[in-house]
């Protein structure tokens, strides 16, 4: 059996200890808003956050996450409403879907990090996370909005 | 849809009285039912309860172009009621609803009138139901916010109080559209109601579906594309934990089949794992000497052959022109995946002679109308869901008969997931096509002669076993004989090429490399002809059209006469076809070290009407992102017929950091509807290649080409 702690609740998961955390939590644990696209760290779809950092879930074994907290979209925020969620929503950025999970989480962390991002930062910290559907510019414009909403939450 | 409808309608007669269904019968007419399960010929499209509820039922998948918001807001609109207040569901290929696919560019086209007249025909009759009441003429009532309101009293009453009165009163064979200058909802910028449940999670593609007891399956397949299997040995692999089963598994695609081998086990991972572990004899059936290179080779050499005629104006052949006057190219377009996000995937589960399945597919209507094998087309039952990306690969139904043919052999429901490499290395792909150009002028220099051969395998020839391959396969040809331009001889040809790899349609379809050889080739034409690329181009468009129109319009708004500062470069295509027109001018950079940079698109598409323009400019833009990468990212090749690329790291797409600034402009003049999710793409790469030559000097004949290096 396996610890886990994933969106602040308590898992016990009996799994290889091999297995990428992203097949626990998606078909074990049952949360499937992180998505499997490439299972070598290519397209980020899986992203989840692991202690408040970015880790690919396709690769991370669940050893790793053993004790550890780990977020998903579905914990990213209670009611849709991290600033990078009303971003997207904003913005209309998705298409299908499939790899905004992954983009938001990705999003989020450069978002912490550096709360006023550039172009430049922006296609960084992004570069991982492929969007096969090519919202690429409003994936950029929706980090900006982004930006500018925490900023108003700062200072409200 | 069957079980809901019933389901709807023994609640709403139980608990709150009647509910009325109101759509389309098979000949076009607006008709309304109590019961859409006894009405036959009967396509309904909306849900009134007694209860205030409102749905609407979309029949066009949703695979990220939008018909989540774009068919029911035609709908909405002229039922006057808002899209925040009403539930829209997907429709799961039952019959009632009539074609559910998408593909063609061609939900809203295909839909625009058509159901503007169901929400139109249902907003008269509750208008009429209230007039009734208040014993008012129609006329004096109008309908507002999914209410009537009676003008003189301001007295209101809602759809749902207004149902049992509706249900009784005959539906207007010819409502009234409304004039779009009242319009709110179609043509003005948009929310989709589908784009919440994609930032928090809560979507579910196939790939989510979880069912008590399902088990998880992966197929090993022949990786000489064209073998199949001789024997396996499955017994260390049956040792592995959380094994359940390992069987023989068919995979069918038109004319191509290959057994496989299924592992199926209690988790995907477990499958994954158990699957190394396979030891398979593969027939490969002498498919194993194949080589893309030499197969190129071989297209090449076919250019010699007259191929088929496709289409003729005047007589090319009777021309005699100075040798001088005539110019020649031949340009080559790679095989290529669509990589849709959401790697394939299908749960099925089979009892006795009914399977169920959930899938995330473009082509509802193919899975439970007689496609599943075996299964007779009642006995299918599907639950559709969100699709994480199609662009054509969801057209083909081979990997949801492939999971009926594990479900068959288990008696739980299995969900069948294909790995990136699967889905890289197994098709379906989008062929080559290799194109012979020739264009001439008179002495006058006048563009006389216009003539384009393609030699390519057939998309129809791969899919439907009864294709006749002494015919041109359209597919093939797609649009280069129907161009605007006013040539006065042009003569179009194919030459068909046998192959053995599943094909594909791959979003714009044969329009995405044909267009590259023929809009660059015009330009070459341009050259020859010492004139401008724009005005070469407007000056064999002598008669009004929609593609003359279009390239106006992009001459002013890309300020096509205003030079570029050295090592810049602009180029310029347009190309029309089945799914609709868009013409573009590429703007790009060109460095000391020979590498491009991509500054800029802008892009006109021509649509007639439109429901949402923010949803338009977004799937232009995506189509472009996506032209640039079939542009210029590595295609599929077979090296030993085995396809050599495997996952992103060496089959990559693009990523934000190449994403030009893309302006979309978007004219809705009341003309011919067309297309919005395949016409972005066509037109970027040859502008892209155009606006290289004009800044290089260089004539790209070849895709991919790297732009790290020209």
């Amino acid at each position: 059996m396996i610890s886990l702690n994933v969106n602040q609740k308590a898992y016990q998961v009996d799994a290889d200890p091999n297995m990428p955390l992203l097949w626990v939590i998606r078909d074990i644990i049952g949360l499937t808003g992180t998505k499997y696209g490439c299972g070598v760290a290519q397209c980020g779809a899986c992203v989840v956050h692991l202690n408040g950092e970015a880790v690919r879930s396709c690769v991370t074994k669940v050893s790793r996450a053993e004790g550890q907290q780990v977020t998903t979209i579905e914990g990213l925020s209670a009611n849709n409403d991290h600033p990078a969620q009303v971003a997207w929503n904003e913005e209309n950025v998705p298409q299908c879907g499939y790899c905004h999970s992954g983009q938001i989480m990705s999003a989020a962390v450069l978002l912490r990090d550096n709360p006023n991002p550039t172009d430049e930062d922006i296609d960084n910290a992004m570069a991982g996370n492929i969007c096969r559907c090519g919202t690429y510019l409003r994936i950029r414009k929706a980090i900006h909005t982004a930006a500018e909403l925490q900023r108003k939450e700062v200072k409200s | 849809m069957q079980d809901i409808s019933r389901r709807y309608f023994i609640k709403s007669t139980s608990t709150l009285g009647v509910a009325l269904w109101l759509g389309l019968s098979a000949k076009g007419d607006t008709v309304k039912s109590l019961d859409p399960a006894i009405a036959e010929n009967f396509s309904p499209f909306i849900l009134v309860e007694p209860n205030g509820n409102i749905t609407i039922f979309n029949n066009k998948p949703e695979i990220g172009q939008g018909t989540f918001q774009s068919i029911p807001a035609l709908i909405a609109e002229e039922f006057e009621v808002s899209l925040d207040h009403i539930t829209i569901k997907l429709t799961n290929g039952e019959k009632q609803f009539g074609r559910q696919s998408a593909g063609g560019s061609s939900s809203i086209r295909g839909s625009y009138t058509q159901l503007r007249k169901v929400g139109a025909a249902a907003r008269e009759v509750f208008i009429k139901a209230a007039a009734n009441r208040w014993q008012t003429d129609a006329t004096n009532c109008y309908a507002e916010a999914g209410e009537v309101i009676n003008r003189t009293t301001k007295a209101s009453f809602t759809y749902g109080e207004l149902v049992g009165d509706a249900a009784k009163l005959d539906l207007p064979k010819d409502p009234q559209l409304k004039d779009p200058k009242d319009f709110k909802i179609l043509g003005k910028p948009a929310h989709r109601p589908d784009i919440p449940l994609k930032t928090n999670g809560d979507a579910v593609f196939g790939i989510d579906v979880q069912l008590p007891g399902m088990l998880y399956a992966t197929v090993e397949r022949c990786p000489v594309l064209g073998g199949t299997l001789k024997s396996f040995n499955a017994g260390e692999a049956l040792k592995m934990p959380g094994v359940v089963k390992i069987a023989e598994v068919e995979r069918v695609i038109g004319r191509y089949s290959s057994v496989g081998v299924a592992v199926i086990a209690d988790s995907y991972w477990n499958a994954m794992q158990a699957r190394k572990k396979l030891k398979v004899d593969w027939d490969t059936r002498g498919y194993e000497t194949f080589n893309s290179s030499a197969y190129d080779e071989k297209l090449r050499s076919m250019a010699n052959e007259p191929g088929l005629l496709d289409k003729k104006k005047g007589d090319v052949d009777s021309l005699t022109l100075k040798p001088e006057n005539i110019i020649e190219a031949f340009y080559e377009t790679p095989q290529i995946a669509h990589h849709p996000l959401e790697p394939l995937n299908c749960v099925a589960q089979v009892n006795g002679d009914k399977v169920e399945i959930w899938t995330s597919t473009q082509v509802p209507s193919s899975i439970t109308g007689g496609q599943i094998d075996g299964f007779k087309p009642e006995n299918v039952k599907l639950n559709a869901t969100f699709v994480g990306g199609g662009f054509g690969r969801r057209l083909s139904v081979d990997y949801v008969n492939e999971a009926v043919s594990v479900a068959k052999q288990i008696n739980k429901p299995v969900k069948v997931i294909w790995s990136r490499e699967d889905t890289t290395q197994q098709g379906t792909f989008r062929p080559m096509t290799f194109s012979q150009l020739k264009g001439g002028f008179a002495e006058n220099g006048e563009l006389v002669q216009f003539e384009h051969k393609v030699i390519s395998p057939s998309y129809s020839e791969a899919n439907r076993k009864d294709f006749n391959i002494a015919k041109v396969d359209g597919t093939m040809v797609e649009g280069i004989g129907e161009q605007a331009y006013e040539i006065p001889n042009i003569k179009t040809s194919y030459v068909r090429a046998d192959y053995h790899v599943p094909l594909g349609a791959w979003r714009s379809v044969t329009s995405s490399t044909l267009a590259f050889a023929q809009e660059c080739f015009i330009d070459e034409l341009a050259n020859k002809a010492k004139m401008d690329p724009m005005e070469f181009r407007i000056s064999l468009l002598h008669k009004p059209s929609d593609t003359k129109k279009v390239l106006l319009k992009l001459k002013e708004l890309s300020g096509w006469d205003t030079p570029l500062p050295k090592g810049r470069g602009r180029g310029v295509a347009v190309w029309e076809f089945f799914a609709g027109l868009c013409a573009q001018v590429v703007e790009v950079t060109y460095s000391k070290d020979r590498s491009v940079k991509v500054d800029k698109a802008i892009v006109v598409i021509d649509l007639g009407e439109m429901v949402n323009p923010d949803n338009v400019a977004n799937q232009v833009e995506g189509a472009i992102i996506m032209a640039l990468g079939a542009a210029t990212k590595p295609g599929i090749t077979l090296k030993n017929g085995v396809v050599a690329e495997h996952n992103f790291y060496d089959n990559p797409l693009v990523r934000i950091y190449e994403a030009p600034k893309i302006e979309v402009h978007i004219l809705t003049d009341g003309g011919k509807i067309k297309g919005v999710g395949e016409p972005g793409l066509p037109p970027f790469a040859p502008a892209l290649a155009n606006a290289i030559f004009a800044v290089t000097g260089k004539r790209i004949r070849k895709m991919p080409f790297d732009l790290q290096y020209i």
